[in-house]
């Protein structure tokens, strides 16, 4: 199967700063890629390289098999059959909503045009709304026109440029699935950029977490959660503690809470001092667990509780726990490990 | 980041000097007369040291201390009454309190001095009615220094009321309401709150009213004051001497700029004093018989006097000496000054668009500082400017003609000055400010993401500029021609100095019919301006009732 997107080993700057260090991406058609990061950390400026809005020092970029962007070529943008969503929306104010819309859908017959108008506004949700100008609509409402105008011409891949990062939190996620089941119902393939985790777990099959301009790592949610290949990822997705850990085999590290037994060999020879990723999930609260630990910070969060506990060494875990097991700060209560994936990073 | 695409090299290389050849040149005259602080000082400058310049200095000093009280008294009160009371007429207020900006000073001086001095209708209506001789009362003088405030203040206190009107209005209600609960009541809320939250816009409104009064030239001569810009004609016709007045221009340009730095200072701080985004519409305190009344007299004298009053007289004279005033050779002066205007305009927007475009496109240094310094020149006086197009002009002239005797024997003349191309020099310099400022805020309302949303949406650049600016440039635009055309109508002193030979405009021919005492016959030339000049006060007044942000 080809991909609908290649981004191949692209460098990429402005003036003689060096943005992007040899980011290499691939989606296949009808998937959805998400570029995660924090804030300059490059990842708009993949998006815009892949727009042609950037041109690309190295590497190089292919959009249905065709090249796009090299070193020596870029394409200009509206010849790329691209569609984006902008952090604004950029909706032209002087144009009704469906004049929006149609904007891209030039040397279409008339009547087709008008067809697929219609078709969009209904995918969105808002054929009511046709004849409204894009400064009578809310936020949310104009966040689905600018996506209805974006895919109308039905563009090889859809890019979006931090689309949700207007909204409100509470709508946020919502949007999210709801783009997500348009995309999917009008089969795009589609690569979104945003800083917030949730809206990538919500959106993306692949996401690449990035930093300092170049990615840390690809993979599902599920993956950089429990897998994360560096110390970046595991701090930046999901919370969790790292506790210093003794090799003692080639699957099994002691700690302060007990052994944790891995799946796949580790890296380090037995003996070694390591570094291992505790996540809350991973510490249980169990009042016959030999382990104990005193609470220092508390939070409820409807279905749980965060703790932060310590333990008599002086380390500090976290550890969710349902919210039935409501104790007060100060209080010791018993825990014990139940680590399903054993993430380990080498000192040096 | 930047929104442009790569390919634009060879534009670039070509726009961005581009964009710094226009600024130099239009720089230059104020350059020039910049570096006459540095001229060494000859016998005629000494004459002026010593007998004339504490004059000018002494009146120019009077005249903006008493323009700022002025303006200040009515444009604030007329502005704060008619954004937060409601009384009869409020609405009719708060638009025609800017009529009186479509009289240039001079013109409202001329009709004043023709209503209320000696001979005029009002001094010869007390005389008929009480019998009294010409010693037997006293009647103020019009051309007076308090005269000539009073004239002032009457056309120039709208820019004060302008921009106090819309700090008021932008003033978020909460914190109005929130002094009221901390016990203030609605007057000590205006004088402990409102009035300093707009503080920095009213003093931004100031600056250009006193920028406007160190501009005029027709007033200060018909009156016969000494100030700077009269001090300019007479040293350099009358004494024939261009270096000093040069230099007496140096010393006006010094006055402008530290008004110029205030103004650009105050609008910096207005921008801080936005204390929230949400709005509510503004308490509106109903006024009731005598305060309602009050509140009427304070928005209708003001109106009156700035404009119903002089507009009515000239409107009579016009009537009266229409017949013989309204000849071919007032077509001729009417065609000449739509014609001059009408270039100027066109000219100005396409230089404000290209200056404007290039700093989208190439957001550098050198083109903002080159733009910034392009728009200084509004606050320079048609007089500073005149002698800052003269002087390169003139030595350019003799440089050519030089080389031509030296090198083929014959005279080149004058090419440059006492040409058109000196005329639309120096309009240039003084209101391509005008078009960029308008140009500017106007395409700061189209987001570069809409240029790039548009590229993505299969747009080339070019069809971008045709499917999203054009049509949404096409307002502004539209508005940017609108006001240099009516300055340039209005504009008096750099015509007077610079146009050809035979050449007149309305606005020269009323200044020179009036100098001549003929007031009445320079109705027509006057009233013509006063008309123009009314396109751009209406464009305002309808943007002010639309002001208000979410309503």
């Amino acid at each position: 199967m080809t991909s609908q997107l290649d981004v191949e080993n692209i460098d990429c700057g402005y003036d003689d700063l060096q943005v992007l260090n040899q980011v290499s991406i691939s989606l296949q058609p009808g998937h959805i890629g998400c570029m995660l990061g924090p804030s300059g950390c490059g990842k708009t400026t993949v998006l815009r390289a892949i727009a042609g809005f950037e041109p690309i020092w190295r590497g190089r970029i292919l959009i249905d098999g065709i090249e796009v962007s090299s070193a020596k070529t870029c394409l200009v943008p509206e010849k790329r059959n691209i569609g984006m969503v902008f952090q604004d929306f950029a909706l032209f104010p002087h144009l009704k909503v469906e004049d929006n819309v149609r904007f891209g859908l030039r040397g279409m017959e008339r009547k087709q045009q008008r067809a697929r108008v219609h078709e969009m506004l209904a995918i969105v949700g808002m054929p009511a709304y046709a004849q409204a100008y894009p400064h009578q609509l809310s936020g949310g409402q104009q966040q689905r026109i600018a996506l209805a105008r974006a895919l109308a011409p039905r563009p090889g891949v859809l890019l979006l440029d931090e689309p949700f990062s207007n909204m409100d939190a509470e709508m946020r996620e919502q949007l999210a699935r709801e783009v997500r089941s348009i995309l999917n119902q009008e089969n795009s393939t589609a690569i979104l950029v945003t800083h917030d985790q949730n809206e990538a777990f919500a959106m993306a099959d692949q996401i690449c977490v990035m930093n300092e301009g170049s990615i840390q790592q690809q993979g599902s949610g599920y993956d950089l959660y429990h897998e994360p290949a560096n110390r970046f990822v595991a701090d930046f997705i999901g919370q969790g503690v790292i506790l210093p850990a003794t090799v003692e085999s080639e699957t099994t590290v002691r700690t302060d809470l007990g052994i944790i037994h891995g799946s796949a060999p580790l890296s380090d020879a037995p003996g070694a001092t390591v570094d291992v990723l505790i996540r809350p999930d991973d510490v249980v609260h169990d009042d016959n667990a030999s382990e104990s630990a005193i609470v220092v910070e508390k939070a409820f969060r409807g279905a749980d509780f965060l703790y932060h506990l310590r333990m008599d060494s002086g380390i500090e875990v976290m550890c969710l726990a349902p919210s039935h097991h409501n104790h007060k700060i100060n209080e010791r209560i018993g825990i014990r490990l139940n680590v399903d994936h054993l993430v380990t990073f080498s000192r040096s | 980041m930047k929104s442009v695409s790569a390919n634009q090299s060879l534009l670039s290389g070509l726009w961005k000097p581009g964009v710094l050849l226009v600024a130099c040149l239009f720089s230059l005259p104020i350059f020039t007369v910049a570096s006459f602080v540095l001229h060494p000082a000859n016998d005629v400058w000494q004459h002026l040291l010593d007998n004339l310049l504490g004059e000018y200095l002494l009146n120019s000093a009077l005249l903006m201390i008493g323009v700022a009280v002025g303006t200040l008294v009515i444009g604030v009160g007329c502005a704060w009454l008619t954004s937060v009371c409601l009384f009869p007429g409020k609405k009719l207020f708060s638009w025609a309190l800017l009529l009186p900006l479509a009289f240039p000073a001079y013109i409202i001086a001329y009709t004043y001095t023709g209503m209320f001095d000696f001979a005029g209708p009002v001094q010869s209506w007390i005389r008929a009615s009480t019998g009294w001789g010409a010693h037997d009362y006293y009647f103020p003088e019009v051309r007076s220094l308090g005269g000539a405030v009073t004239m002032f203040s009457l056309v120039l206190y709208p820019y004060v009321y302008l921009l106090a009107r819309a700090a008021f209005l932008e003033q978020s209600i909460c914190v109005l309401e929130v002094s009221r609960t901390l016990g203030c009541s609605v007057w000590s809320s205006f004088y402990r709150v409102a009035l300093p939250l707009a503080r920095p816009a009213i003093v931004a409104g100031l600056s250009l009213a006193l920028m406007e009064t160190l501009a005029d030239y027709g007033t200060v001569a018909y009156f016969g004051l000494g100030v700077f810009t009269t001090g300019i004609f007479r040293t350099w016709f009358g004494l024939g001497d261009g270096a000093a007045a040069a230099k007496l221009a140096a010393i006006l340009l010094a006055f402008v700029f530290t008004l110029i730095v205030i103004e650009r200072w105050s609008r910096r701080r207005a921008r801080y004093h936005h204390a929230t985004y949400r709005y509510r519409s503004l308490p509106q305190y109903r006024l009731r018989g005598w305060r309602a009344f009050f509140a009427f007299c304070a928005c209708f004298v003001p109106l009156a006097l700035g404009f119903l009053l002089p507009a009515w007289q000239l409107a009579l004279w016009a009537l009266e000496t229409y017949d013989y005033m309204v000849d071919a050779s007032f077509l001729q002066l009417t065609l000449n000054s739509l014609e001059l205007a009408t270039s100027a305009a066109l000219l100005a927007v396409l230089l404000a668009l290209f200056m404007v475009y290039g700093k989208r496109l190439f957001d550098s240094k050198t083109v903002n500082a080159s733009i910034r310094i392009v728009a200084t020149g509004y606050a320079v006086p048609g007089t500073v400017i005149a002698v800052g197009v003269i002087i390169p002009f003139a030595w350019f002239d003799n440089s050519i003609d030089t080389l031509m005797r030296e090198h083929y024997g014959f005279s080149s003349g004058l090419l440059l000055s006492g040409s058109l191309i000196a005329v639309m020099f120096a309009y240039m310099v003084r209101f391509l400010a005008v078009s960029i400022q308008a140009v500017e805020s106007g395409l700061s309302n189209i987001k570069p993401s809409m240029d790039d949303a548009a590229r993505s949406l299969a747009h080339a650049p070019g069809q971008v500029l045709m499917r999203v600016h054009l049509p949404l440039m096409k307002g502004t635009v539209l508005t940017a021609l609108l006001i240099v055309f009516v300055d340039v109508m209005k504009e008096l002193p750099a015509t007077l100095i610079l146009r050809p030979f035979n050449f007149n405009t309305l606005a020269v021919r009323a200044f020179e019919l009036a100098s001549d005492e003929r007031l009445a016959d320079s109705s027509t030339a006057a009233l013509m301006i006063v008309a123009v000049g009314l396109g751009p006060v209406i464009l305002l007044s309808r943007s002010i009732t639309a002001s208000r942000a979410g309503s």
